[in-house]
């Protein structure tokens, strides 16, 4: 176990920062803090990801030099869902900002439960 | 390849397009876009399930034509195929039956928006029940997300609403982050995303007894990532705020087709990546099965605490989401049988009392309070008796559909027969009588004679429309209690598919 820690260190670190995002977008009550959460949880995975798709010594799958045998690159796919996750969570983000945004010229403030406070109160 | 087979793919390109036409016309002209697009989709689902019946098996649809190893592909069998043509069928018929709501409740300007929302909503939807493609999962899973909170958020004036989608959207994105790790580790475990390669190389692994614990962890991020987006309990608290503050429309659609989406996903997990033995052996089932069973009691009991029609019907959502876990949690082909009966048995009851409540809230000044409700099945008969068969149904008395759901899952319960046994009868008791005692409360004050009561005045939810689909969503609940026995035929071959 512990030789497993240290020769995938790449994977650990990012499950840690994984779990900081995580407890970051779930217990902060402020909900920018949580955006920046939300983006450092997707952006450990895309560590995560692009950790395991690169392989020591080799380049990336571009052709320069007319060699096509596979041993000479890293693996492509990873990077590829690095990028659609990207724009899935470039996508998440707008839309919670403009929901942020919504919420505090309305309530002036950017704490969650501030918020569920005066908008129960709004509805009584 | 026949052409009857092109129709899943057409369908999600369909409703692309569609809802891409639909915010730059004009919010009228956009309704019948939709209207007619989700029609002609269940048409096309409809010949699909027809073929996929009379072959008796599954076909995959290779998208760009690429085979298996590098192409993205699409898997259509008996099950996914009938969830295909029952979640247009009803998205179209919660559509009409809130529609005068849709154009009072969103911003007069931005009502074409709404249907664009709801047309990305199907196309999610309905990648997720055909994907064969984990990473494609992961992408509409989020693009339901965005849908699904766009929804909420498109009630206009309501800060509340506003509220709301907050909260599901924090909790729905820590559930699609768990997905998402679970989805990650299982790559770099198997080097596959497509299901079927992932499940040949994930039972080699099983049978050599290597990656045991990574194994057991994906199956708990995918069980617990999905939970909190389907609000299985104790992940439910977002649940009752998101749905009740919506339109009348857009909680029904959450309610009876979102979170089942999400379900169904599990499911082919379980089944067609994982495998059922190995999430059985890791215990995750009984996990799933006793909060299934949690849900059960705690949502009835919040049920039948509240004074609100919609968030008691939002409460009774997370109950009845309990049973289909229940279904899932006792690990056997039969439970989760009674787990997609479940599945189309409350999306075809719970917007039909969705609907009937935004009528009663139309017909007593818009009030959803029950102490304002009084009455107002007087004042609105159909919708009062349509909403006394959706309660008679989720009781489960017999010939509703509710009843269904019950019988399978008992029957399944006494083949399996140990400890879950008990709680799962138990789980049935506690719910069938608290469920009688709230829907009967409900039905009760809604048919109370009001001393003095004016006659029925003329009431803007009376449209043709919202009538049809009333009527056509009881007939459904009572046509699926009395002759249930074809779609659970076609459940249990699409099931036997899965493996």
């Amino acid at each position: 176990m512990g030789s497993n820690l240290t020769s995938n260190y790449f994977e650990v670190t990012a499950v840690i920062c994984f779990s900081i995002g995580f407890t970051m977008l779930f217990l902060n009550k402020n909900l920018i803090k949580k955006v920046i959460g939300f983006n450092f949880m997707d952006s450990s995975i895309f560590l995560f990801l692009a950790s395991n798709g690169y392989i020591t010594g080799r380049i990336s799958p571009i052709i320069t030099n007319g060699s096509v045998a596979s041993e000479n690159y890293i693996n492509p796919i990873p990077a590829g869902l690095v990028l659609t996750g990207i724009v899935v969570s470039v996508s998440v983000s707008a839309f919670l900002l403009a929901l942020t945004t919504r919420l505090y010229l309305r309530y002036h403030t950017l704490d969650l439960d501030e918020m569920i406070r005066l908008s129960r109160a709004e509805d009584d | 390849m026949a052409t009857v087979q092109n129709f899943p793919f057409a369908a999600i390109m369909l409703y692309l397009a569609g809802g891409v036409t639909c915010c730059v016309l004009k919010p009228k002209a956009s309704k019948v876009v939709c209207l007619l697009l989700n029609s002609l989709v269940t048409v096309l689902m409809f010949a699909v399930l027809l073929y996929t019946v009379r072959t008796g098996e599954s076909y995959v649809y290779w998208m760009g034509h690429f085979p298996a190893p590098w192409g993205n592909e699409i898997r259509i069998g008996p099950l996914e195929a009938l969830m295909g043509t029952a979640f247009p069928l009803i998205m179209t018929l919660t559509l009409l039956g809130g529609m005068e709501h849709i154009f009072e409740d969103v911003e007069p300007e931005k009502t074409n928006l709404y249907f664009t929302v709801v047309s990305l909503l199907m196309v999610a939807m309905l990648a997720l029940i055909f994907t064969n493609d984990l990473f494609t999962a992961y992408v509409f899973v989020e693009i339901n997300t965005i849908a699904s909170c766009a929804l909420v958020m498109l009630k206009y004036r309501s800060g509340r609403a506003l509220v709301a989608t907050t909260r599901y959207m924090m909790m729905s994105l820590l559930g699609s982050g768990l997905f998402l790790l679970g989805i990650v580790i299982l790559y770099s475990i198997t080097g596959h995303l497509l299901m079927e390669p992932m499940a040949r190389k994930i039972r080699e692994l099983f049978s050599t007894g290597n990656y045991a614990f990574p194994l057991t962890v994906t199956v708990g991020l995918f069980a617990v990532g999905m939970a909190l987006k389907s609000a299985l309990w104790p992940f439910s608290a977002w649940l009752p705020d998101a749905h009740s503050s919506a339109t009348v429309s857009s909680s029904g659609i959450l309610s009876g087709l979102v979170v089942k989406s999400y379900i169904i996903l599990l499911l082919k997990i379980f089944y067609r990546v994982i495998g059922i033995d190995l999430v059985y052996s890791s215990g995750i089932t009984n996990i799933l099965f006793l909060f299934g069973f949690g849900a059960i009691v705690f949502g009835s009991f919040y049920a039948l605490r509240e004074k609100d029609i919609k968030r008691m019907l939002a409460y009774s959502s997370v109950a009845q989401i309990g049973y289909i876990y229940l279904g899932i949690g006792i690990g056997t082909s039969l439970g989760a049988k009674a787990a997609c009966i479940q599945i189309l048995v409350h999306a075809i009851t719970k917007p039909l009392l969705f609907c009937t409540a935004g009528a009663f809230m139309s017909a007593s000044g818009g009030s959803r309070r029950f102490e304002n409700l009084r009455g107002a099945g007087r004042r609105d008969l159909l919708s009062g008796i349509a909403f006394t068969i959706g309660a008679l149904s989720m009781i489960g008395i017999p010939l509703f559909a509710g009843f269904i759901t019950k019988l399978h899952l008992t029957r399944s319960l006494f083949l399996f027969g140990t400890w879950k046994f008990w709680f799962g009868i138990a789980a049935l008791v506690i719910s069938t009588v608290l469920n009688t005692l709230y829907y009967l409360a409900a039905v009760s004050v809604l048919f109370q004679k009001v001393p003095g009561d004016s006659p029925p005045v003329e009431r803007p939810s009376a449209s043709l429309f919202y009538r049809c689909s009333v009527i056509i969503f009881s007939v459904l609940n009572l046509l699926y209690g009395i002759f249930s026995e074809p779609v659970t035929q076609i459940i249990q071959s699409g099931l036997s598919l899965f493996s």
